[in-house]
């Protein structure tokens, strides 16, 4: 089985190899072989450039009618408090010229403080919480806020090489105001010592990039004696719908 | 202001206690008059289906109405909202209950919007899945004539007799056309 060194070796001569390029990335690269599950399931052609059009100019709505306010606090899903550090993660949602995204759905997932999930296929022997299940919703208000309470997250091992390990995260589901914008990311925790052992953190192979998927710690939103605050803010890619187009049939929002 | 946007990341392995939701894939319930499965199978680079897949569809209704109801995660059995979502099965496949979308302009060629994630797919996929049948809207679409015609059908979802059958092959010499969108 590959060791760490192996993986370690292969991530610094990819980011080796990206800085001498001198061209930006800003996002993951689909071709990455240290992670060893994207070998087979990366296209190797190039994508084919298309503008937009109509419906892809457009998102799904999503309301009041989809998502309780009480999805927001995985910290109450249950009869009892899950075991752990409560804290509350919270940010904006805006688009790439900063406008935000209004009335959206968010959706989160997470291991529980131990770093199992619930998923039948976690196998990991660390123990599951009764009271923590780890999936949280909620709509952006009309700044593009988000907040979930929940429990941080342990970090958890996987199958990748021998001795891998997952640094702490959050999934995050997100839509926009438009279709194209559509993206699932990880949440990770600042300091975190398996970054740079981590290659699916590390499919981000450009450093400043990779800090975007870093929540900052915010003592404002850690509240006294109760949960501590992180605070992390979502850019999606840039919109392209200009306001001087017509108003969609039917838009009888519940969520106005 | 342009702001640089937030990588994306894996779905990974986990989200299928998460994302999936009773009646995701039904955007109408399979019983409805004109109601048809858009079905298919997704691969990896060596042919092999793929289980941890999860697919989102994006489309107009039959009028070509580009809609803006909620309701989606909470189907109410009679509300169209546009929006699926199914994960893939132990064999790779995947199916929605939908209606056919109709041309949003006329002349315009229907399609659905697809999008892909799945564990070791380190970012999304954007793709489009025609509707198959008017040969004049179809040769008129501008994003099928800028793709090489060899590659032309796997944007193209073939009528069967459940619907519409539309496989995503990852990698490979068949390998589905995904999109770039410019600013994305």
């Amino acid at each position: 089985m590959t060791s760490q060194a192996d993986i370690t070796a292969e991530i610094t001569a990819i980011e080796a190899d990206y800085q001498r390029s001198g061209v930006e990335e800003t996002q993951p690269r689909r071709d990455y072989p240290p992670y060893r599950s994207s070998i087979l399931r990366h296209p190797t052609k190039d994508l084919h450039h298309a503008d937009p059009e109509t419906i892809e100019l457009w998102a799904p709505c999503f309301g009041h009618r989809d998502v309780d306010p009480l999805e927001a606090d995985l910290t109450i899903q249950h009869s009892g408090e899950p075991i752990g550090e409560r804290m509350v993660v919270t940010g904006r949602v805006v688009d790439g010229e900063g406008r935000p995204v209004r009335h959206q759905l968010v959706e989160i997932w997470q291991a529980n403080a131990g770093g199992r999930y619930i998923h039948k296929r976690d196998q990991h022997p660390a123990p599951l919480d009764p009271n923590f299940t780890g999936i949280g919703r909620c709509l952006t208000d009309a700044d593009g806020g988000y907040r979930f309470q929940t429990i941080k997250p342990g970090p958890y091992p996987w199958k990748n090489h021998h001795n891998a390990w997952r640094p702490a995260h959050i999934h995050f589901s997100l839509f926009g105001t438009e279709f194209t914008q559509r993206m699932v990311t990880q949440m990770y925790f600042p300091g975190d010592p398996l970054f740079a052992l981590d290659p699916i953190y590390q499919t981000v192979t450009d450093a400043k990039a990779r800090e975007r998927l870093v929540a900052t710690y915010d003592h404002d939103v850690t509240s006294h004696e109760w949960a501590t605050g992180y605070r992390w803010d979502i850019v999606l890619t840039g919109s392209h719908r200009t306001y001087m187009e017509p108003q969609p049939a039917s838009t009888d929002r519940d969520d106005a | 202001m342009t702001l640089t946007p937030t990588p994306g990341q894996t779905v990974g392995p986990f989200f299928h206690y998460a994302l999936p939701y009773d009646g995701d894939r039904d955007l109408v319930p399979p019983s409805t008059p004109g109601a048809i499965a858009l079905h298919g199978t997704v691969y990896d680079g060596a042919g092999a289906p793929i289980p941890d897949a999860l697919i989102e569809i994006w489309q107009a209704a039959p009028d070509g109405t580009v809609l803006q109801q909620p309701g989606s995660l909470r189907r109410d059995g009679w509300t169209f909202t546009g929006f699926g979502r199914a994960s893939t099965r132990r064999d790779g496949t995947y199916a929605f209950s939908t209606l056919v979308p109709g041309p949003t302009e006329d002349g315009a060629a229907a399609f659905f919007a697809v999008t892909v994630f799945a564990r070791g797919l380190t970012n999304r996929l954007f793709t489009r899945a025609y509707v198959p049948g008017d040969e004049a809207a179809l040769a008129a679409d501008r994003l099928l004539a800028s793709v090489e015609e060899d590659r032309r059908s796997t944007l193209l979802a073939v009528a069967d007799a459940y619907g519409l059958r539309f496989d995503i092959r990852l990698q490979g010499e068949d390998e589905t056309v995904f999109l770039r969108f410019p600013g994305h």
